[in-house]
């Protein structure tokens, strides 16, 4: 098991938080809640160690198409880099509904 | 009593298939549209405290989901345990989310406020990380259930593909009503811990067709243990949960016929290994004292 920290510079507010996913094989969980400023930060603790540059990669192209300013969580058992991008994207789609 | 024919190519393909979802996806589905209303949702952060000790990712909501809501217009509480998670296994946190809405539901049902709980069951029992504390939760879980249904009538579901197992079997069998589908199993040892123990001339446990036979929801309904077999499809489940309600609290719980169950057992030849046909000759419903 390994704990990542990623933080990103962000300028829009979410609206609402959202959660999405079950820590089962090959899937995670995010908790997206709103930031207290204008930043985002993300917190992994993931079932598989070794791929901190991986996770950075997804985070990188995450968080540059999306400015939000977000708390979030990730408790990650095993998913793919598409997987984990899609929860992500699930996770915002439902903060604006 | 619903005893269901094999649905036809059409029926198959318009139906919403119940096992698929997930523990909180199944506690939306059966509660009345926009009743659903969360209680120690994900945001509480009720994890558990001795998996990440142990190098086990946690779930912010243990694998538990509490649900309020309305099923077919009446209060009701939907105990749903997440089987992806840990495979369903329950821990300290997990057990404790059930053994406290089962309290508070006899709490409501005391004051004249009666609340219909259905148990979601997917799980295979102690969450071996917290052993002694899940096997803790579950003896609450199960006392707490015998005084809630006494009160009011408490519905298990056990759809697959986990089923239920271990500590929880018992859990389910104390339930007022048990409703399964094909694909659900119960029993009190799962396949491989009975090969483990006893050896594969006893139980192979990758012997699909043999654990079904034993353990799948047909054989458990026809021999009785289950009051309803359902199709993999939200709606009939639904339906079958609403029809247990209506029914009441049984005269005698299941668990409370322990003389008839007691003659039955005697009645066995134990010289030879039972086949599921043979169980279900001598246990099926009509013979049922």
């Amino acid at each position: 098991m390994e704990r990542l920290h990623f933080e990103y510079a962000a300028s829009q507010p979410i609206k609402q938080r959202a959660h999405v996913g079950v820590v089962g094989s090959g899937d995670l969980e995010v908790l997206l809640e709103p930031s207290p400023d204008q930043k985002t930060r993300v917190t992994v603790t993931t079932s598989v160690d070794g791929f901190g540059k991986t996770w950075k990669l997804v985070m990188d192209r995450f968080f540059s198409r999306y400015q939000y300013a977000a708390s979030i969580e990730i408790h990650d058992f095993g998913a793919t880099p598409g997987a984990v991008a899609l929860r992500l994207e699930q996770a915002v789609e439902r903060s604006r509904s | 009593m619903s005893q269901p024919t094999l649905l036809g190519p059409q029926q198959f393909l318009v139906r919403k298939s119940f096992v698929e979802l997930n523990a909180r996806e199944r506690a939306q589905a059966l509660l009345d549209e926009g009743s659903y209303r969360e209680l120690l949702g994900p945001f509480e952060r009720l994890e558990s405290p001795w998996l990440l000790l142990q190098g086990v990712v946690p779930q912010a909501d243990d694998g538990l989901i509490v649900a309020r809501g309305q099923i077919g217009g009446t209060d009701s509480v939907i105990l749903a345990i997440e089987g992806q998670f840990q495979g369903g296994g329950i821990g300290e946190v997990s057990g404790a989310k059930i053994a406290a809405a089962l309290d508070l539901a006899l709490e409501d049902a005391k004051k004249g406020h009666p609340v219909q709980v259905v148990l979601l069951l997917e799980t295979g029992g102690v969450r071996l990380q917290e052993a002694n504390l899940g096997l803790e939760a579950i003896a609450e879980i199960n006392s707490s259930l015998i005084a809630l249904r006494q009160h009011v009538p408490v519905v298990g579901v056990i759809a697959g593909m986990i089923g239920c197992f271990g500590g929880m079997s018992i859990s389910a069998s104390l339930c007022s009503y048990l409703i399964m589908t094909r694909e659900a199993r119960l029993g009190l040892n799962g396949p491989e811990v009975i090969e483990e123990q006893s050896g594969i001339e006893e139980f192979d446990s990758k012997d699909r067709q043999l654990i079904w036979s034993v353990s799948g929801g047909e054989q458990r309904h026809v021999t009785g243990f289950a009051d309803y077999l359902a199709e993999d499809d939200v709606g009939a489940i639904k339906n079958c949960i609403i029809e247990a309600f209506a029914r009441g609290i049984p005269a005698t719980h299941r668990s409370e016929q322990v003389d008839d169950y007691l003659k039955r057992l005697a009645a066995i030849d134990a010289s030879h290994q039972l086949e599921s046909s043979e169980v279900r000759k001598l246990w099926s419903k009509e013979k049922q004292l």
